[in-house]
């Protein structure tokens, strides 16, 4: 169990505002991590800055323990993939033209087709169940193909880290536990590591063996599902009045918010 | 798409039947178009007269005519229409948007001010003579179209260049650069307006070899870069995260390929004036015709050079006298534009 990526007292701002306020976090191999939070609690900047979107204010990124901010873009680029949250292609790109670009930091301009690359973007295509979409233009995609499409494109990339943010947004729930699904198959058959910004807590629960929770920039606990997710949490972070019960599935935390409808006074 | 690998070595290329076809059969095309282009004339010629004096065979009359005459002039409309293809091309699969071409950013109304300004200075203003009177226009049509290019990308620029941003500053620089040259036009006398606004228009007419070499150096070099250059542009086609995640240095690759795009677009304006249309149309009819989702780097230039040629022929047979190919071209163009412009409306994503 090795620290693969790490931020250590991490500040990152936009102009005046700092967002993500002298952070510590310590990203194990082979875990999956999800970060929760409140919106603007700065979990997506955070995300950013682990995959160097981002400059730091003060403090730094480790990959692998080097200074990721002093690696070469393409070397980053090599270990660890990062989907951001609304990516958008060119009207008319094919899925297979999507998912070749993926192999982009493995090819130069003399090289820019091996059959390693073949062989990679055909992997992809057959693990995220879209080689018979392989053909057809990304904008023609129903949502749930289209994530596939992109996440398909991360995986070409190679990468054991990979950084998810937001993954299920804008997709029903059948469709976020396929993705979900497909990030923990990638996380079991092939031992990669993720960490990925969830807004849906139960969901949160079910995939993530790590669940980072946070708020005003700063991390307020992390740690297994069940030791995160308490009642007390939820209304420390969220200001939000829950019970948690056992999730009748999968035995981890099930988050019931309360709301004013039912609230005993 | 038919896709085919050519593996040497650890050399390896991603080949697909219709755009490598497309370029053959626009060169096929090209060649007969420049056979037919330097046939037509006050000297008629065949095809075969035109072939055997290109070979250096046939009467010295011929030879003259061909190679002295109408050669260069073709030649100049060829590379002129491959330098501007590949200027929008590059400019279009960079800024993510078919409006975007080196008419609209500005590159091309910078020249002309350039331009226009020998033209007038060096006229009945006087203030011009001699040897830089002549060499100083297609010089200053260069100058003026760096100029205008680079300071769009300066202005444009906040912590990186952003496609939307450089298109509504670059329609600024146009309008200040079109006005400024109207001035001139206005300032300068009849006789040097006359010839002002024949250059502004476009025009191969009376181009001669010394037209055709700093076009032809410039393609020789800036093809081959662009090319090489343009393997990032694959991965440069997202949005910038997505890019910077595929491991694209977004920033210095951006600004390298739109530096040689506004030099080749420079360069040919500097050589035949600003011939409308040519750069935003181009690599639109190179895509659709490859079916590929970005302008195809070499085949918009086979396209442009291949488009050029045929406007200067029209501009040479349809009417008594002969017209400027840069109104044959805009004939052409506008309708095009004015069609992108209600698409663009329909499609509005920004």
């Amino acid at each position: 169990m090795s620290v693969r990526l790490e931020a250590s007292s991490l500040s990152v701002g936009y102009g005046e505002r700092l967002v993500v306020d002298t952070l510590d976090l310590s990203v194990i191999g082979g875990t999956v991590t999800a970060v929760i939070g409140p919106n603007g609690c700065g979990k997506s900047t955070l995300l950013k800055a682990l995959g160097r979107l981002l400059p730091a204010r003060s403090g730094a990124v480790l990959l692998d323990g080097k200074q990721i901010d002093r690696m070469a873009t393409r070397d980053v680029a090599r270990v660890l993939g990062l989907l951001p949250q609304a990516p958008s292609a060119p009207e008319g790109l094919t899925v297979a033209d999507l998912v070749a670009r993926g192999r982009h930091p493995h090819q130069a301009w003399y090289r820019q087709w091996s059959s390693d690359d073949a062989a990679a973007v055909d992997a992809a295509l057959a693990m995220t169940g879209i080689s018979d979409l392989a053909d057809r233009t990304v904008d023609e995609l129903s949502g749930g193909q289209r994530q596939r499409a992109w996440i398909s494109m991360a995986l070409a990339q190679g990468t054991d880290l990979l950084l998810l943010d937001e993954p299920t947004t804008y997709l029903d729930l059948a469709h976020q536990i396929d993705v979900l699904d497909l990030v923990q198959e990638l996380h079991a058959t092939m031992g990669r590591t993720v960490v990925m910004v969830l807004h849906d807590l139960n969901l949160a629960a079910r995939y993530a063996d790590n669940v980072v929770a946070m708020r005003g920039g700063r991390i307020v606990a992390q740690g297994a599902p069940a030791e995160v997710l308490t009642e007390r949490l939820l209304l420390e972070v969220f200001g939000l009045d829950a019970r948690v019960v056992e999730d009748p599935v999968a035995g981890t935390p099930l988050v019931v918010p309360v709301g004013s409808r039912h609230r005993v006074p | 798409m038919t896709t085919t690998a050519l593996r040497i070595g650890a050399t390896s290329f991603k080949l697909r039947r219709r755009p490598l076809l497309v370029v053959a059969v626009s060169l096929v095309v090209l060649a007969a178009l420049l056979v037919v282009d330097i046939m037509v004339g006050d000297f008629p010629l065949t095809a075969a007269q035109v072939v055997d004096a290109l070979l250096g065979g046939g009467t010295r009359r011929d030879r003259f005519v061909v190679v002295e005459l109408r050669l260069p002039r073709a030649l100049t409309g060829l590379l002129v229409g491959g330098a501007l293809g590949l200027s929008g091309a590059i400019f279009q699969a960079i800024v993510r948007n078919p409006l975007a071409s080196p008419d609209i950013l500005g590159v091309t109304w910078g020249a002309g001010v350039g331009a226009v300004s020998v033209i007038t200075f060096a006229g009945s203003l006087g203030v011009v003579t001699g040897g830089a009177a002549s060499i100083g226009v297609p010089l200053a049509g260069l100058a003026g179209g760096l100029v205008a290019g680079l300071l769009v990308y300066a202005l444009a620029w906040r912590q990186g260049i952003e496609g939307f941003r450089m298109v509504l500053v670059g329609i600024g620089i146009t309008a200040v650069a079109g006005n400024f040259t109207h001035y001139l036009l206005t300032v300068g006398d009849v006789q040097d307006a006359g010839r002002a606004m024949v250059w502004i228009t476009g025009s191969l007419n009376g181009r001669g070899w010394e037209h055709v070499v700093p076009v032809a150096l410039a393609l020789v070099v800036l093809v081959p870069v662009a090319l090489v250059g343009g393997h990032v542009l694959g991965a440069l086609q997202f949005d910038d995260q997505t890019s910077r995640g595929l491991g694209v240095r977004v920033n210095v690759a951006r600004s390298f390929l739109i530096v040689v795009a506004i030099v080749l677009a420079s360069v040919a304006t500097a050589a035949a004036g600003p011939i409308a249309f040519v750069a935003l149309a181009t690599p639109q009819i190179a895509l659709r015709l490859s079916g590929t989702a970005q302008p195809p780097l070499f085949g918009s230039v086979v396209v442009g050079g291949a488009l050029v040629v045929l406007s200067d022929l029209v501009a040479r047979t349809i009417y008594r006298t002969e017209l400027p190919v840069g109104v044959v071209t805009a004939v052409l163009g506008a309708p095009y534009l004015m069609y992108l412009l209600v698409r663009s409306r329909r499609e509005a994503r920004v």
